[in-house]
């Protein structure tokens, strides 16, 4: 009998101290964070459509940590320390990203030792500039004017401009109560671009609404867009 | 006596026993171990007797691809023709963009599907046991299957190794012989081609073959993949390419491509063995019964084929038969949506939204509730139950309650429910919601207003479990060669013969005003293939070889505003990027000239949340990680 009570103690010590055994990694803990800018201004893009890769090697099979870009140009990741390599996949965003030699998209090295803070510069097609939104007489009326950034030969037509407004602060295609178009034909001087999108009925009412422009280059999945402004009416 | 007789006998059994058993030492060592299993059969042993050869050819078979089919309704509801009426379905309408992996056609189980086509092919030009024809026919008939296999990979990923021949690994710890590069695009279509055009001749010609490969299934499919191949030629755009040629092709060999496409469509044409199946005067029965009937039925040239009591039967219609007719408590799941339902043109060959409301916005009443359906396209009722219309000679019960005067709404919650003192004027129990529903987030409702119609079974016991339905899957079939013809006659510049071609299908939906040769446009051929193709899987590989998909599902989200008095319904372009549905409602008001008459609301089922957004990186299928790893040579497709 004593002989088992041992045992069993035995057993239950072996059992609890096996527990105790570090089994985990240990979490992430930089913080990587920063916008994405041309010459210093935030690009505002749509909610979760734009990211970028990073790329770490020597741990076995190669794949890429994808960071998404916010509505407001900003992103932010928790990594690991060590060396990096940023790029974004062509294609991602209203913007150009250098090219390397062989005509493939160039990396970036980013080293991370403990928290780090970067803008990264891109070309875009377009900049959006002087947007003022406005409401009144219960319309959000907008004006813009539109600086082609890329002139030479990889540069593209503008599709169409649309003016959005949400009643929430997530404003784009696909998050809107109501739109204003224009097409890129129909657009005669870049310099004076004016829409008007009357206010749909909300419930529950709210006297305010998230409203701003986004500008769909021809052949490009990702719209350029202005900051999201709160427009009270 | 009687014992030694026994004795005898037991002495007999040991003596027998100890034979057989040193007998068995006797044998070799190694033969002892070589044993011939009993579960497989010998390579050399199966090609001396065709019907053993049938039944590799018959796995061959079963393992070619399809994206959208009758076993998986619900790819039918991954784009706009169908609302997933089912609980674990609702995700395809709340997902915004699609992956860049979606649709990928590219893995070890496709390589290794080709490896086996490959090995049949060579162990069959090795065997001597066979007859030549026999010989022949399977052989033409595996080149056929790797040739579709080749094509479904085209289609999704653009250029592909071409791997013809069976590769082994020989071990030296260097696979580097084994990699091969992505061939252009062109590579693959040009393969596929050229394939079908050699086996054409060798498979015979006989249009009562209709699941396995035959002259005119060699055809279709060549038909088809050389107007894919013309249409991403003449509608390439500098993005959707690639340096090394793996994908895009120059728009300078559009022509050459269609030419092809025109020239196959139009041998089975002339060929005459082919024609559309008019069997019953009345068109949408008709057109019903053109997926139903096995019965030489002429318009089929390749199926896949089911059969009762074996275990090749399918589920489509237990899946997706009215709920209130129902033989299983199930149904319902595939709801054909309004966005589909009001493409269907009217009879004068114009395009109108359905008339719910008046051009001042005041809701139109309608004494029958099929009425607002009148007057158009013969297809739509074949391809889509609606409401107040039959299947298995029951009518379906589709209507979303009352409205009362002053505007609301008494409706229920669950099929068919009975609510008391709802009604003005009516303390009884009255039913407030149809048998079939629509009911907003109910599963098995028609949630969209409609039920479909193209595929269902109608024998007694197909929407049993335990019977299912044998109703086949038709992969090509005469109205798409028709439309091939006409389309590439078109892109050709010859709108006579595409105008000809396009009326012969167009006369059996009952549009019997002819387009005239200045009336066909690409945005009819589109309309053309949309409403005599639902259903059938062309959709996505139509909108991807237009360049038409980043256009119709750009991401913007509709409203009720898009499908009311609508302008642009034969659009090619028009957005589509949510699935919107069309509910009746019973007006009540006693003493007014419309009481119980119908009015149709334009709805978006809640469950609707995203607009579909597919990405220019989505015309091409991303690359696994895996492939890329394991290969240098492989290049990424682009835009992703």
């Amino acid at each position: 009998m004593k002989i088992r009570f041992y045992f069993m103690i035995g057993a239950l010590i072996a059992v609890l101290f096996a527990s105790c055994k570090k089994d985990n990694y240990e979490a992430p803990e930089a913080d990587f964070t920063g916008r994405i800018v041309y010459k210093g201004e935030p690009i505002s893009v749509q909610y979760g459509q734009v990211n970028f890769e990073l790329w770490q090697s020597g741990f076995g099979n190669y794949s890429a940590l994808n960071v998404n870009v916010s509505q407001d140009g900003t992103y932010s990741a928790k990594l690991f320390n060590g060396d990096y390599k940023l790029v974004f996949s062509p294609n991602q965003g209203p913007f150009l990203w250098k090219k390397n030699a062989a005509g493939r998209q160039d990396s970036i090295a980013v080293n991370i030792n403990g928290s780090k803070t970067m803008d990264i510069e891109v070309m875009p097609y377009y900049m959006i500039r002087g947007a003022t939104l406005t409401a009144a007489a219960g319309k959000i009326n907008a004006f813009c004017k539109l600086e082609k950034i890329i002139t030479n030969a990889d540069g593209k037509d503008i599709e169409n401009v649309s003016l959005y407004i949400n009643k929430t602060q997530f404003v784009d295609g696909s998050n809107n109560i109501a739109t204003q178009q224009i097409s890129g034909a129909a657009i005669s001087d870049l310099n004076n671009l004016n829409m008007s999108v009357t206010i749909p009925g909300i419930t529950p009412t709210q006297n305010y609404v998230f409203a701003r422009i986004g500008v769909k280059i021809a052949g490009v999945d990702d719209l350029i867009f202005t900051p999201v402004s709160k427009i009270g009416f | 006596m009687k014992k030694t007789n026994q004795m005898k006998k037991i002495i007999y059994a040991f003596a027998a026993i100890a034979f057989l058993s040193f007998a068995q030492s006797c044998k070799k060592d190694s033969e002892f171990l070589d044993k011939q299993p009993t579960s497989t059969l010998p390579i050399d042993a199966v090609w001396k007797d065709p019907n053993l050869v049938l039944t590799v050819v018959g796995d061959l078979y079963d393992r070619y691809p399809d994206y959208q089919t009758i076993e998986a309704w619900w790819t039918f509801a991954v784009f706009d023709e169908g609302f997933a009426s089912a609980s674990g379905d609702y995700f395809r309408h709340q997902n915004l963009e699609y992956g860049y992996d979606a649709w990928r056609y590219w893995d070890m189980g496709v390589y290794g599907y080709i490896r086996d086509l490959n090995m049949f092919i060579k162990r069959g030009q090795e065997s001597t046991a066979l007859k030549a024809e026999d010989r022949d026919r399977f052989l033409a008939e595996a080149r056929f299957i790797r040739a579709g296999v080749y094509f479904e990979m085209v289609k999704a990923m653009g250029g592909v190794p071409l791997i013809t021949t069976v590769l082994d690994y020989n071990y030296s710890g260097d696979p580097s012989y084994l990699q091969f590069p992505r061939a252009k695009e062109t590579e693959i279509y040009d393969f596929v081609i050229s394939e079908l055009e050699a086996v054409k001749t060798i498979l015979p010609d006989n249009p009562t073959v209709q699941s396995r490969a035959t002259k005119a299934a060699a055809l279709a499919m060549e038909s088809r993949a050389a107007l894919y191949a013309g249409s991403i030629a003449k509608y390439s755009n500098s993005q959707l390419s690639l340096p090394g040629g793996e994908v895009g092709i120059s728009s300078g060999l559009a022509n050459a491509y269609f030419t092809k496409s025109l020239a196959a469509a139009k041998e089975i044409i002339d060929g005459g063995k082919y024609s559309l199946y008019k069997k019953n005067p009345n068109l949408s029965e008709n057109f019903a019964a053109l997926f139903t009937d096995k019965g030489s039925n002429p318009e089929v040239i390749f199926a896949k084929d089911f059969k009762l009591k074996t275990n090749k039967v399918h589920g489509f219609t237990i899946d997706n038969q009215p709920r209130s007719s129902a033989e299983e408590a199930q149904g319902g799941r595939l709801n054909p949506s309004l966005n589909l339902v009001q493409s269907f043109e009217k009879l004068d060959n114009t395009y109108a939204s359905m008339a719910s409301v008046d051009g001042s916005g005041n809701p139109v009443y309608y004494s029958g509730i099929t009425d607002i359906f009148a007057g158009r396209d013969a297809r739509l009722a074949g391809t889509v139950i609606l409401p107040g219309t039959q299947f298995k000679g029951k009518t379906v019960d589709i209507w979303a309650g009352y409205q009362l005067a002053d505007g609301s709404i008494v409706t229920g919650d669950n099929f068919g429910q009975n609510k008391t003192n709802v009604l003005p004027g009516n303390a009884g129990s009255v039913q407030v919601v149809g048998a079939d529903g629509p009911v907003d987030g109910l599963e098995f409702s028609a949630q969209s207003g409609f039920y479909v119609r193209k595929y269902l079974d109608p024998a007694t016991g197909s929407g049993q479990i335990g019977t299912r339905s044998d109703v086949w899957w038709i992969r090509y079939r005469y109205a798409e060669v028709l439309l091939n013809a006409a389309e590439a006659a078109f892109e050709l510049g010859d709108p006579t013969t595409a105008a000809n071609y396009i009326k012969q299908v167009r006369d059996r939906a009952g549009l019997t005003v002819a387009l005239t040769p200045a009336e066909i446009t690409f945005d009819r051929i589109v309309h053309e293939r949309k409403v005599e193709l639902a259903f059938e899987g062309h959709e996505l590989w139509d909108m991807k070889r237009w360049r038409l998909a980043d256009k119709v599902w750009n991401g913007n989200n509709m409203s009720a505003a898009d499908f009311i008095n609508a302008n642009n319904i034969g659009s090619a372009t028009r957005t589509s990027t949510q699935v919107f549905g069309l509910w009746p409602y019973k007006y009540y008001n006693p003493g007014n000239a419309n009481h119980l008459k119908y009015i149709f609301k334009v709805i978006k089922p809640s469950r609707v949340t995203a607009a579909h957004r597919f990405r220019i990186g989505n015309y091409y299928s991303s690359i696994g990680q895996d492939v890329l790893n394991g290969n240098p040579k492989i290049v990424r497709n682009p835009n992703q």
